[in-house]
């Protein structure tokens, strides 16, 4: 700790940080641009100026920066002396004096850190009489709107794009007056968390493109907290509604999980909500019909039926919870392919039963070693590879500290770094975004992988067993990858259901313990396919093989489908056969799908944003959602309209609940894997100082008016039943428990940067702590010993390509694909060979590939690929009619190969 | 201008390329990358269209955004075509304190041009610039790797007729003063 003196105060502060961030913590306004606390300081703005003095006797001090000042004992400091405050009048003054001021149409106007600094140092009036410059704007695809004019060359938006994000399109050119931001050319974006940038500038340069579709200013949104539908990372984000829209997501600060960011699809994915294929209104074979015709259809069906239940990855633990009451544990099925339940519930038993305990993203990015087997986490867990891209920008070699670099002081650790960088060994089907920072990046088939992964498991400890007839080379490899996990302190090992195949996650978990026994603290983690794949698995349910058969069988002839097209986890012709031969099909979910077209009855169904409910993330961390809005009457949580449905049915149990609360605690103490579920929130009655709290600013405007076409007269507005948050602006402005901050406002600070303001420190924990409850913790007496069942190794088969699948960030999630602008960015259906194959089968890029895969013949256009194995194919998931749930497979190549050629290639390949 | 003939460097400059690029660890051929656009730059017309900086990028094996993010920033690269002759006129203060604000304007006659344009044969591109380092000469300009110092209307004369004559274009590099 240090002493120092602010403005004649003395203050105990602790020492490794610098003069503006302890100023912030300190509660002092001080003004500041270029530093963003992820980001940590550079100098380029000039905006954060203080006073240092050299002890108690100097009067005249010196004007420093305070963001590249460091902390130090009897440190003498002034923020509010006259010279400082006019400094820092002046830079606003002239870093303005070619702003537009333009904030009346700008989309940043209301929550724009450039206004509240504008306002924060009392510049008001302008001076510079003189022509600004003026850039011209570029279209930057889908997500960004760009207009250049706005920026003050802070450089936040090239330090986050390309150091810390990794992304190669966007920089900063020419010099003095004319600095601009933005791409060599008009075109996309490319990096995968562009998002961002509408965050991170300070100013109104980059704002999201979809709420320019829908404006609505900050102020005027009802928003509520919520988590990311759209992978198994479930980063935290911020909801807002106007008008029965949901018109934005933006991050919501978690310190273990996403911290300050998010991917694009999580950001712009949103657009599904609103989109024209929403189910809106009950029906009955096609027919919309009024709820009590449903009610009174529901309940016969329900009385005469045999009915099962298939429950959802992408539902909430209450919504499948609720079914697997409805239709008891023996009728519910958990709605995944065979395969993919496999998968998770092997990452849960190893997180659950082993000895390696799960990280969190943000422990990820402290890692001092990596090794990725099988994930293309730029495609399947963005968040994760974020974080992966963080641990290999450390710097752990103890040379700053030599010279007193702190953590903060980018730019001279950069300096300093170079391109030392922490070790990330990767071994995946084909490149992903994350080679460019590997320490060796290996290609190979899924049991390849595995037999690398067991390989190094084998150097690390002895024990774990070794794989048969292993190339030398290849066992360089592998030792070299254990001799850099085991130099590490706290490596982490990150697999997943990604390349579909248990040997790859067996693999990873060999190399984990190994390392455990070894007495290093490692870390395990399973990234899974969807937001709550983790939390269906720790409810349970039977095969969907086995649904299947008990309707063939004739045990059922009635099915209820919780929010899940089961056409993503079968082949068509089987899930065709199966609803068909379901008398009544009975569909809950919210947008249109092969499902529900065959449904014989559909229940309109509560997106996330018009629902309340708990998920679980890859980590085992259950996370609550609020909804956001009241929907229509006809639209409701699925785990409402099953309630529902079991009133009239008089269900012993189902008649009982009447909220969330109800369900949560029955689930609490049903559900073994579930014990404490009901604690991820606090109760409905939470109330600060009597009140609730409110999800729409003090500001939000036409309350009075804005229905006023449906009713002249205010209507009340909804009451939640099921969270302590209002509807209205009505409400404490206390700060709320982590998990139920609704958006971040404090007086004189409008723009996200606001959140400064919740933490303990800034970037920090916020002050109540994290949100969430664990429930998968390692276990110390853990009996797991290591795996067996090493697979071969891959030998490609004549006129066959072993197909396995690959991810897009845009396209291969179901919901997010539906979004409008997330559409723009998906890409065509392909399958990806490799040139030695494309060879083979006399194909250039683009080519029709004919391959049947389970008998049924399908066409894909090829891309050729340089480093994919020979004899493999990989198809994207989600983007083509293709049954991708039945991956790996071998596919049967029906175009014909150019003999000579394919006789030598074979040959050449068996010989190695 | 140069958009018409290929772009290569000659067998003799590539030589020289290769050497600078040497001076740097491997997987450091980007340090190279200042001197490169100076020899492009005199090699090509004297200015760096997108072509060229594509072909430096693709010498140093970096992202052609890489490349105009730096010859962006200083002003010694053109990014525009100019004349054969690139006249730089200080205007900083002490330049300015003795004249150079005539100087420029003797030049814009003289030449029937204004500050940033090119004489229509293509001879003369006339630009102002920040302090050169050689106040003590005031006022002054530079052409090339060429310094003009204690400007007068005569000189100016003078120079413009013994450039035209001349009638070969300027250069930074002259006796490889960049590298
Ligand atoms: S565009 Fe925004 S983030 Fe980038 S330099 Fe300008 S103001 Fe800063
Ligand atoms: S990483 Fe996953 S959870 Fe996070 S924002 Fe992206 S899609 Fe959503
Ligand atoms: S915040 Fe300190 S100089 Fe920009
Ligand atoms: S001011 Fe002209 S050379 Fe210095």
């Amino acid at each position: 700790m240090a002493t120092i003196i602010i403005d004649c105060k003395t203050y105990e502060v602790p020492l490794g940080k610098n003069v503006l961030e302890t100023c912030l913590n300190l509660g002092f306004d001080v003004p500041y641009f270029c530093w963003h606390p992820g980001l940590g300081s550079v100098g380029a703005c000039r905006q954060c100026a203080v006073k240092v003095f050299k002890d108690a006797d100097d009067k005249k001090g010196r004007l420093v920066m305070s963001c590249m000042e460091p902390v130090v004992h009897n440190q003498h400091l002034a923020v509010h002396d006259a010279d400082t405050i006019d400094f820092r009048k002046q830079v606003i003054e002239w870093l303005m004096t070619n702003h537009p001021h333009d904030c009346a149409v700008c989309d940043e106007g209301g929550s724009c850190h450039l206004q509240d600094m504008t306002v924060m140092t009392g510049h008001h009036e302008r001076r510079f009489t003189f022509n600004k410059r003026t850039y011209k704007n570029q279209d930057l695809g889908p997500f960004l709107n760009h207009e250049m004019n706005r920026c003050i060359q802070c450089y936040r938006c090239v330090r986050f794009y390309k150091d810390y994000a990794g992304g190669k399109d966007l920089d900063a050119y020419a010099s003095k007056n004319n600095v601009y931001f933005g791409r060599a050319e008009d075109g996309v974006l490319e990096n995968e968390f562009s998002g961002n940038l509408a965050e991170i500038c300070p100013t109104g340069v980059f704002t999201d493109k979809t709420l320019k579709e829908h404006y609505t200013r900050k102020w005027d949104l009802t928003m509520s907290p919520s988590i990311c539908q759209h992978c198994s990372v479930g980063c935290n984000t911020i909801a807002g509604e106007r008008y029965g829209a949901l018109r934005m997501i933006h991050n919501r600060f978690h310190e273990k999980i996403n911290g300050y960011f998010l991917c694009d699809r999580g950001r712009f994915g949103y657009e599904f909500v609103n989109a024209e294929n929403r189910i809106k209104q009950p029906s009955i074979n096609g027919d919309v019909v009024e709820r009590t015709e449903l009610e009174t259809r529901l309940e016969k069906i329900m009385k005469s039926a045999k009915v099962i239940g298939i429950g959802s990855p992408r539902a909430s633990l209450q919504s499948n919870f609720a079914l697997k009451t409805l239709v008891g544990e023996d009728n519910f099925y958990h709605g995944v392919s065979d395969h993919e339940h496999d998968l998770a519930e092997l990452a849960v038993r190893i997180l659950k039963d082993g000895p390696v305990r799960t990280p969190s993203t943000k422990e990820i990015e402290k890692s001092d070693a990596i090794f990725v087997l099988g994930e293309d986490l730029t495609n399947t867990a963005p968040i994760v590879a974020l974080a992966v891209r963080q641990a290999v920008r450390q710097d752990l070699s103890g040379e700053p500290e030599k010279i007193h670099i702190q953590g903060w002081q980018d730019a001279a650790r950069k300096n300093l770094q170079q391109q030392r960088k922490m070790p990330l060994y990767s071994a995946t089907i084909h490149e992903t975004k994350l080679d460019d920072i590997c320490t060796s990046a290996n290609y190979a088939t899924p049991e390849d992988i595995a037999r690398l992964g067991f390989a190094v498991a084998h150097c690390v400890d002895h024990n774990s067993p070794a794989p048969e007839h292993f190339p030398e080379a290849l066992q360089v490899r592998a030792r070299s990858i254990a001799n850099g996990l085991l130099a590490a302190k706290n490596p982490t090992i990150i697999s997943g259901a990604g390349c579909a195949s248990s040997a790859v996650m067996k693999a990873a978990a060999n190399v984990a313990i190994a390392l455990h026994k070894n007495g290093i603290v490692v870390g395990l983690t399973y990234t899974m396919l969807e937001c709550n794949s983790m939390g269906l698995t720790m409810i349970g349910g039977h095969r969907l093989s086995a649904a299947f058969n008990a309707v063939i069988n004739g045990h059922a002839d009635t099915l209820i489908l919780l929010e899940n097209d089961l056409f993503r986890h079968g082949s068509f012709a089987e899930v065709g056969d199966f609803l068909a031969r379901c008398k009544n099909v009975i569909v809950l979910d919210h947008t249109k799908s092969d499902s529900t077209d065959r449904a014989s009855v559909v229940i309109p169904a509560g997106t996330f944003a018009e629902s309340d409910g708990i998920i679980v993330n890859n980590e085992g961390r259950a996370q609550r959602f609020f909804q956001v809005y009241e929907s229509t009457e006809s639209i409701q949580e699925s785990w409402r309209w099953i309630i529902n449905i079991g009133k009239t049915l008089q269900h012993p149990k189902l008649q009982t609940w009447q909220n969330f609360e109800d369900i949560s605690k029955a689930m609490a103490s049903e559900e073994p894997m579930l014990q404490n579920i009901d604690e991820v929130n606090p109760a409905v009655d939470f109330r600060i100082v009597g009140q609730r709290i409110p999800r729409e600013p003090h500001r939000f405007s036409g309350r009075t008016s804005m229905h006023a076409h449906i009713q002249v007269s205010e209507q009340k507005p909804p009451t939640d039943d099921d969270s302590p948050l209002s509807y209205t602006m009505e409400g404490t402005r206390i700060q709320p428990p982590s998990a139920m901050i609704p958006f971040y406002w404090s007086p004189g600070w409008n723009s996200v940067q606001s959140v400064a303001k919740y933490q303990h420190e800034v970037g920090g924990s916020l002050k109540d702590g994290d949100s969430g409850i664990r429930l998968l913790e390692a276990n110390a007496a853990s009996s797991l010993v290591y795996f067996q069942g090493i697979p071969e190794a891959f030998v490609p088969l004549e006129h066959h390509l072993w197909i396995v699948p690959t991810y897009h960030i845009f396209g291969s999630e179901e919901m997010s694909a539906k979004s409008a602008s997330i559409q723009k960015r998906i890409p065509t259906p392909y399958l990806l060979i490799s040139a030695v194959d494309a060879n083979i089968y006399h194909l250039k890029e683009q080519d029709i590939i004919k391959v049947s895969i389970a008998n049924i013949s399908y066409s894909f256009p090829i891309k050729i690929n340089r480093n994919i194995p020979v004899g493999m194919a990989a198809l994207p998931y989600g983007l083509c009619d293709a049954p991708i749930n039945a991956l790996p497979e071998w596919g049967i190549v029906e175009t014909s190969p150019l003999t000579e050629l394919h006789d030598y290639v074979r040959k050449t390949k068996v010989q190695h | 201008m140069s958009e018409t003939k290929t772009i290569q460097f000659s067998e003799e400059t590539m030589a020289t390329v290769q050497r600078l690029i040497k001076r740097y660890p491997e997987g450091r051929q980007k340090s190279a990358l200042l001197p490169l656009l100076h020899i492009a730059q005199a090699e090509f017309d004297g200015w760096l269209s997108p072509a060229v900086m594509d072909y430096v990028a693709v010498i140093l094996s970096i992202k052609p955004i890489e490349v105009y993010e730096v010859a962006s920033f200083y002003t010694m690269y053109n990014l525009n075509p100019v004349g054969k002759c690139l006249i730089e006129v200080c205007q900083t203060g002490p330049c300015w304190s003795r004249g150079s604000d005539d100087i420029v304007e003797h030049f814009e006659k003289k030449l029937g041009i204004k500050v940033g344009e090119t004489t229509s044969d293509g001879q003369f591109t006339l630009k102002t610039v920040e302090c050169l380092g050689s106040c003590g000469t005031a006022p002054m300009l530079q052409c090339g790797g060429d310094f003009y110092e204690n400007l007068t209307n005569d000189k100016v004369d003078t120079l413009i007729e013994k450039l035209r004559a001349n009638g070969q274009r300027s250069t930074y590099m002259k006796d490889n003063r960049v590298m």
